[in-house]
């Protein structure tokens, strides 16, 4: 009844190229975003129950929206162009430890001069940390103008080891602390200082929702067109005149730089203080997992798969305490590991499209409802 | 004279030790090669496997049972549990699944690893288990020719015997029997190999079983090395590599494969690892199989791709 397009006239090609072509989907956007930019804090503020305390905030909001980032850009890859990658850990850690040079300056010694760079704003950190990403995006991604499906994804594996091994031996990443653990520095965004978990919270927000903006708008228009024909067919798409070179090296750029400003956050914002093992290959798993949950080839699949995947651990730990079993707190995370497993199998058997399959499926029945054709 | 000693000795043992690589990358040739599943699951098949075993050793010598017939006890005990496994799997999880993209198998393949490593060690437990099945100490060949000889663990040389032995069997059971001979079939084509009349679940789970029991044997030798315990998983990571260079589809080039990675990253640890820091053997393998991709896209061994439209 109340979600149909009847009456919803095109009348000019702005309209018609609009991003959410219904008017109740902008609605229901706008209404998100102001819950989002405007209800939570106000709730935070006034302490209404769910955000009580910080808990929420803190434990399961900012990791939500990280690495919703995260997943929107391994979806690009993967979802949009096809490529498998298991080494987004790997390219977050490269723009979380990008970021920190960058915000604690960068000296290299060369023979004739040296590279001098002060400390820059936070800001700009985060961002150059992305940019350091999609350089080493590209490089990784040449093998995929040879090597595809599975093949490439034990290629991005190299990235992945290999970046670990680089963080954890190379010093001069770490700035030569001892422990190999750093710290980030001040989070000053132009004078505002995020301290308080509502602040990282609106911080991570204003992030997310121009990479997902940008990201939803790249692959509706000519590139993500490019993307989605070497996904369905890399041959044909060749000999329709799409160069895989570009349209290959493009999406591995720009879903590293996601992926690397997601991991710059991910470091800065969530942790605060890290260690390599922050980024390791179960860090790639679970982006991964994100991505094929959530949907493949969806930028709202990613956000709902980040919200299965980040939501369903913390929600089973809960379970045999309200149930009252007395458990040891080992056999729980045994246990967890068990139903995460089989949850994972049971979903793709349902549904292999993912989350967003099944919002589409509803979205169809919403349209026909309360009728039945 | 002592850098050549100390080359072979680096080169045997990096040898044996891609032996061992080769051992987990077999069982997941075998279920690659007959249902197109790139099953992530093998090493925590491997886990399973070492920790049934080393479990039930461990019940049945305490009770007062012989050692021979513990161990004869034990690996049949193990043998059932991937038996239970390879069932379970094939019936509730790519059963479901047949005819889905391969991106969504192998994701499928990795909540396997999850069910089996959560309750593979809510089972059996979750401790490091020694495992005493082969001698561990080593033996010193060539003392004539090198001062000091050269070190071979006895270990990686039964681990080498027992791949030789297994391969062999695997080559005679894939050549020689009627399932073999209706595993190759489905290799070769799923819809032909059913169109006359073999039957797919069977064969899978046939599949899955071998892969098990592959994975059981592999359990023996690295349980005997390491101990057995939850880092053993990560032999699947080790194996891919290994899976890259002999290609997905070809049992000797996981042998090869084996050989080349293990020597590879023994040789490249001892001498380019003091000039750009240690532990490269990390990502050595991943490395060089990224290298073998460049030039070989489908592995050294692996069925020519061919591309239509």
């Amino acid at each position: 009844m109340l979600y149909r397009e009847t009456g919803q006239f095109k009348t000019s090609y702005a309209a018609d190229m609009a991003i959410f072509p219904i008017r109740q989907d902008r609605i229901a956007l706008w209404g998100l975003l102001i819950f989002a930019f405007i209800g939570i804090p106000v709730m935070d503020a006034f302490q209404v129950w769910p955000l009580r305390g910080e808990y929420l905030i803190r434990a399961i909001l900012i990791p939500f929206l990280i690495l919703s980032l995260a997943a929107v850009g391994l979806n690009i890859l993967t979802g949009y162009c096809g490529q498998l990658s298991l080494g987004s850990g790997a390219f977050m850690a490269i723009g979380a430890y990008g970021a920190y040079k960058f915000g604690t300056g960068v000296r290299i010694p060369l023979e004739i001069f040296t590279i001098d760079i002060p400390p820059l704003p936070v800001f700009w950190c985060i961002l150059l940390g992305g940019v350091m990403s999609a350089f080493v995006g590209i490089l990784f991604g040449i093998p995929s103008l040879r090597i595809k499906g599975l093949y490439l994804a034990v290629a991005t594996l190299a990235a992945q080891f290999f970046f670990d091994w680089v963080f954890i031996r190379v010093k001069w990443f770490t700035n030569y602390t001892s422990s190999g653990s750093v710290v980030a520095p001040d989070l000053n965004f132009f004078g505002f200082f995020a301290n308080k978990p509502i602040e990282k919270y609106l911080v991570c927000l204003v992030f997310v929702t121009v990479f997902a903006l940008l990201a939803k708008n790249l692959v509706r228009g000519n590139i993500g067109r490019q993307w989605m024909a070497i996904r369905d067919m890399d041959i044909a798409a060749e000999l329709i005149g799409i160069r895989p070179l570009y349209a290959k090296l493009s999406a591995f750029a720009i879903s590293s730089f996601i992926v690397g400003v997601a991991g710059a956050l991910w470091a800065f914002i969530y942790l605060g203080a890290w260690e390599p093992l922050a980024f390791n290959i179960d860090r790639s798993f679970q982006i991964l997992f994100m991505v094929i949950i959530g949907g493949l080839g969806s930028i709202l699949g990613s956000f709902l798969g980040a919200a299965f995947i980040l939501v369903l651990p913390i929600l089973l730990d809960q379970v045999p305490h309200a149930l009252g079993v007395p458990v040891s707190v080992e056999t729980v995370s045994l246990l967890v590991f068990v139903v995460t497993g089989a949850l994972i199998c049971w979903l793709l058997i349902v549904e292999p499209h993912g989350f967003a399959r099944l919002w589409s499926t509803g979205k169809e029945k919403l349209r026909l409802w309360p009728y039945p054709y | 004279m002592i850098a050549f000693g100390q080359f072979l000795e680096v080169f045997i043992s990096g040898l044996l030790a891609g032996v061992l690589y080769s051992l987990v990358a077999l069982g997941f040739v075998l279920i690659f090669k007959a249902s197109g599943v790139f099953n992530f699951a093998q090493g925590s098949m491997v886990l399973l496997a070492g920790l049934a075993l080393v479990r039930s050793l461990d019940w049945l010598v305490a009770k007062g049972f012989p050692m021979w017939a513990a161990i004869v006890a034990g690996l049949m005990f193990a043998a059932v549990i991937m038996a239970i496994t390879a069932f379970l799997v094939e019936r509730y999880v790519l059963g479901p699944l047949v005819n889905q993209d391969g991106l969504i198998l192998f994701m499928s393949t990795i909540g396997v690893t999850f069910m089996i490593e959560g309750a593979a060690q809510f089972l059996f437990g979750s401790d490091v288990y020694p495992l005493r099945l082969f001698p561990t100490d080593a033996w010193f060949l060539f003392e004539g020719s090198f001062p000091g000889g050269i070190l071979v663990s006895k270990i990686d040389v039964w681990g080498g015997v027992i791949a030789a032995v297994l391969v062999a069997g695997l080559a005679l059971f894939f050549q020689r029997t009627k399932i073999g001979r209706a595993l190759r079939a489905v290799a070769d084509d799923h819809a032909a190999a059913q169109s006359v009349g073999i039957p797919l679940d069977w064969i899978w789970f046939v599949v899955w079983l071998v892969a098990g029991l592959v994975a059981l044997v592999a359990a023996t030798v690295w349980g005997t090395k390491l101990g057995v315990q939850f880092s053993i998983t990560f032999l699947a990571l080790k194996a891919l590599p290994v899976l890259i260079i002999g290609g997905f589809t070809s049992v000797p080039g996981a042998i090869v494969g084996g050989l080349i990675v293990g020597a590879g990253e023994k040789l490249a640890e001892a001498y380019l690892g003091p000039f750009i820091g240690g532990g490269i053997e990390y990502w050595f393998a991943y490395v060089l199989a990224l290298i073998v991709l460049l030039m070989r896209p489908q592995g050294l061994f692996g069925e020519r791709i061919i591309e239509r439209i």
